[in-house]
């Protein structure tokens, strides 16, 4: 038997969620939030390649948030089985040995459940080694889940023992500390971004957001490509120190961007009639929207030049106005977790773990909360950036 | 006969002082033995002022008559000063209506029927049909705009510029094509003060960035002592030496004007005397404004100061040669503003009214406030400035956040971008200045719309490069402190706050001078 928060079926939960949420936020992870701190069977690793692993610190992500909160898009609701373990983002020590891993050895975890760890034959994107778009990930020996922490199998970084595939797992350097290597998979879901957005030397970039996503994708964006100017839009003034730090060339308030960008790149202004939202004709070469919102794509989609790409690294939550789309011939590229064959013929997760190791990573992880102390975790992560954090995690050895 | 200015020296007995402060007054009561500069009173105006424009233009200054410089088959071009001046604006007939008007008729009698009228802008805004209409009047508005030929100067038309080569020190003069081109250039001028006219008119009203950069920098203009002294301005030395350049190309007829103090009338009446003389009736007509400005909405408040206009007269009228002519003027503009002052003092204050010559029928943002306050009235002065070196400047006006998206769009970004990494001015000069002035939309807005160009605001910040280098302190009262702060100034709630800020460099009893301005003064500092 084992402790986890187990995130479990309630449409009441998800109703009220969504009709009171916006106006009482405290909703959200308090009485309305479908997550509950329970003792339950262990999850099995009895299928060839499986091992168990004690998570020793798993972050609190987005899009677990959004998964509380009652604001991912139902379109999910097909890749996930429940009721599951939440918890994507550990560092944990393995329980068992795990093929040429011994006992003990400290993991990180590409989360996705690729056909290698259902143990069906390759897809085309596994095969072509692009293991996030994996199209099996609904079937084979292990229950429906996109990724480990959405799946009732697989247990989760939330709960104090979960189980992974060997070919999900990366062993963690001996001088790299936990509350870096924890880093290790949002870094490397960065990466991947920084690499789909196929910058030329020398092009703008925009990077809408500024929470965890935007930063690493700042970061690896800096590292990992030629950008020239690279644009931050960020809120609170922590955020704002970060990316300058992490790369950023400037660094505008939300509601600068037009203004900012205009600057950075000579574009013309428009305003459209009846107070509609003005655009630019001109822009940056590449935009990253990392926060998911309507008003951040609508943005991004608005300050990008004609020809330009826009790449979606937060997950869409609501409709945006796709005008800009068609009008300016725009590219627009999602970019969902990572892949073992990223377009620099690497694993995301290697040059995530080379970064963990060497970017100004002190203090990112802000808050770290025992299991039993949920809603206040979820409370900090949901107020993360006005709060100056940019990573809470559960300390699951504390639970 | 009007009186002469004076200096005022508080004492027990001396009332509360009015001081502008933006789009307001306030009654101030300054500490004892505070020197108080007033300027001169209205000199008397030009009786028949039709008879002195015929005087000036058939009785020139070294050169002939009007009349015999024009001819049948010629090109005549007709430049005259922008809104920028006078301020406030002037009550209609504008003077260079009737000097246009006057002009036209002689070109007219001379058969001359190739004529264009540039509004001479340079990278100030293009101004709109109607307020071009103000200033050259509705007969010479509806012959000559509807053909465009009445327009702006459009600085940024590379086809429509000439080089005519450069000064000795290599700096380009490069101008209006037309105007280069024309067999007669006659300049319009209005001066306002003695900053204006001269070879500044052409040299710069109708040149490019290419020609202005050489002396709108922040180098020339921290060494310009003051510019209301152009034999002390490093920026009109350059403005001179490009009109060498000018006059060795273009034959111009320089036609300059001098204005009394007249500025408030009305129900501001009381703006234009000295407190203790004011009548009941010039108490009443302050408190009822003051009231009725301070519960007004700022819409409204701003209506009112945008519509007011000034019934200057003309105190005169000379024509010819650009050099004689000028100093004819500067001789009447000096009767008018010139108070002798004897020596520096510690701190000067200064109230920083609604209105300075770039937000005309706009608004007065940060940066603009501040090129009034430090640019215009801590250059108020001849020989030495008010304020000892290193002492403290002390100013009035609320600083809102405030800009004209129409007006001033390169202004907004200079003030969140430029001013953030740095108010140096040899500083976002080097880095930012050239970025500003080549920004495509900026130039689009400028050509196009009715905004000043995108290096404006750099001039802005240039043009307090002076008082930046030579004060200590710089404190604004009842500003708004995050505007404040972002240009490198700080706040105070009340003058004695301010005066207790600036102690720890000019002492807890320095001496004081207020600028009691406008009406306009020019303190000649011995």
């Amino acid at each position: 038997m084992m402790l986890a928060l187990e995130m479990y079926r309630s449409p009441a939960k998800f109703l009220a969620a969504k009709a009171m949420g916006s106006r009482i936020p405290s909703l959200l992870t308090g009485p309305a939030a479908p997550l509950r701190l329970v003792t339950i069977n262990e999850p099995k690793a009895d299928k060839d390649g499986w091992a168990r692993i004690r998570p020793i610190l798993s972050g609190i992500c987005g899009s677990d948030l959004g998964m509380v909160t009652g604001h991912t898009k139902l379109y999910f609701s097909a890749l996930v089985s429940l009721p599951f373990v939440p918890g994507h983002e550990i560092v944990g020590e393995l329980l068992d040995d795990c093929e040429d891993l011994p006992k003990g050895t400290r993991v990180v975890m590409d989360s996705v459940l690729t056909c290698a760890a259902r143990g069906v034959e390759p897809c085309d994107g596994c095969a072509s080694g692009h293991t996030n778009l994996c199209d099996r990930i609904t079937v084979g020996h292990v229950a429906p889940g996109l990724q480990t922490g959405f799946c009732s199998d697989t247990g989760g970084g939330w709960g104090n023992v979960m189980v992974a595939h060997r070919s999900q797992l990366y062993a963690v350097p001996d001088g790299l500390s936990d509350e870096r290597a924890v880093l290790t998979e949002p870094l490397a879901g960065a990466v991947h971004t920084a690499l789909r957005a196929k910058i030329e030397p020398g092009q703008s970039v925009l990077v809408s957001g500024a929470g965890a996503v935007g930063l690493f994708a700042t970061l690896a964006l800096r590292e990992l490509t030629q950008a020239g100017r690279i644009t931050v839009v960020a809120k609170h003034a922590r955020q704002r120190e970060l990316a300058r730090a992490f790369g950023a060339s400037d660094v505008v308030a939300p509601d600068e961007v037009f203004r900012g960008v205009r600057r950075a790149t000579g574009a013309f202004r428009l305003k459209p009639e009846m107070n509609a939202k003005e655009f630019l004709l001109g822009g940056v070469d590449v935009a990253v929207d990392a926060v998911g919102s309507k008003e951040s794509i609508d943005t991004v989609l608005r300050v990008t030049k004609a020809g330009g790409r826009v790449v979606l690294a937060g997950m869409p939550s609501t409709g945006a106005d796709l005008s800009p789309v068609w009008f300016r011939e725009l590219e627009l590229t999602g970019t969902y977790a990572s892949s073992r064959g990223e377009p620099n013929d690497r694993p995301a997760f290697e040059t995530a773990l080379e970064i963990a190791a060497k970017a100004p990573l002190d203090g990112i992880v802000g808050a770290r909360y025992p299991l039993y102390r949920w809603r206040e975790a979820l409370d900090h992560a949901q107020s993360a950036g006005r709060l100056g954090t940019v990573k809470v995690a559960f300390d699951v050895r504390a639970s | 006969m009007s009186r002469p200015g004076f200096v005022l020296e508080v004492d027990d007995r001396t009332p509360p002082l009015l001081v502008h402060n933006g789009e307001g007054f306030k009654l101030e009561r300054f500490p004892l033995g505070t020197r108080v500069i007033y300027p001169p009173e209205s000199l008397p105006a030009v009786r028949d002022v039709e008879e002195a424009i015929q005087n000036a233009l058939l009785n020139p200054l070294e050169s002939e008559p009007l009349p015999e410089l024009l001819y049948a088959g010629m090109r005549l071009t007709i430049a005259f000063d922008d809104i920028s001046i006078p301020l406030p604006p002037m009550q209609k007939p504008d003077i260079r209506q009737r000097i246009i008007e006057a002009v036209l008729t002689m070109a007219a009698d001379a058969g001359v029927d190739d004529v264009e009228l540039i509004s001479a802008n340079a990278l100030h805004r293009r101004l709109t049909p109607n307020e071009l209409r103000d200033i050259v009047g509705e007969r010479v508005f509806r012959s000559f705009y509807p053909d465009g030929k009445l327009y702006n100067f459009d600085a940024e038309d590379r086809d429509n510029l000439s080089h005519l080569g450069q000064t000795r020190h290599g700096e380009d003069v490069e101008i209006s094509k037309r105007a280069a081109e024309s067999d007669l250039l006659v300049y319009v001028n209005v001066n306002l003060v003695a900053m204006d006219g001269g070879h500044k008119s052409t040299s710069i009203g109708l040149a490019s960035y290419k020609s202005l950069k050489h002396h709108h920098n922040s180098h020339t203009m921290i060494h310009s002592r003051s510019f209301m002294d152009h034999k002390a301005s490093k920026m009109h030395e350059s403005a001179w030496r490009m009109g060498e350049v000018l006059t060795q190309h273009v034959k111009v007829f320089q036609i300059e004007t001098s204005l009394n103090n007249d500025i408030f009338g009305g129900p501001l009446q009381f703006l234009q005397k000295r407190e203790w003389e004011w009548s009941i009736k010039d108490q009443a007509s302050f408190l009822a404004t003051k009231r009725a400005l301070d519960i007004a909405p700022p819409k409204l408040r701003h209506k009112i100061f945008t519509e007011t206009k000034s019934h200057y007269g003309l105190t005169g009228i000379n024509a010819g040669k650009i050099e004689p002519v000028h100093d004819r003027t500067l001789e009447m503009v000096h009767r008018q503003h010139l108070v002798e002052v004897q020596g520096q003092s510690d701190v000067a204050i200064m109230g920083v009214p609604f209105v300075g010559p770039y937000n005309v029928n706009s608004v007065m943002n940060p940066i603009l406030a501040a090129c009034m306050g430090l640019g215009y009235y801590f250059n108020s002065y001849r020989g030495n400035p008010v304020v000892r070196k290193d002492g403290a400047v002390i100013l009035y006006h609320p600083v809102d956040y405030e800009f004209s998206q129409l007006h001033h769009p390169s202004y907004v970004d200079f003030f969140e971008e430029v001013l953030s990494e740095s108010t140096d001015p040899a500083t976002i000069e080097a880095k930012f200045e050239k970025q500003y002035a080549e920004d495509p939309w900026y130039i689009h807005l400028y050509r196009t719309s009715n905004a000043y160009h995108g290096v404006h605001p750099f001039y802005m910040w240039y043009w307090i490069s002076h008082a930046l280098d030579h004060c200590g302190d710089i404190v604004w009262v009842g500003a708004n402190r995050k505007t404040v702060e972002r240009m490198g100034f700080r706040s105070a709630s009340t003058l004695q706050d301010a005066l207790e800020m600036v102690s720890h460099s000019v002492g807890r009893s320095p001496s004081i001078t207020y600028l009691h301005n406008p009406p306009h003064l020019l303190a000649d500092v011995r």
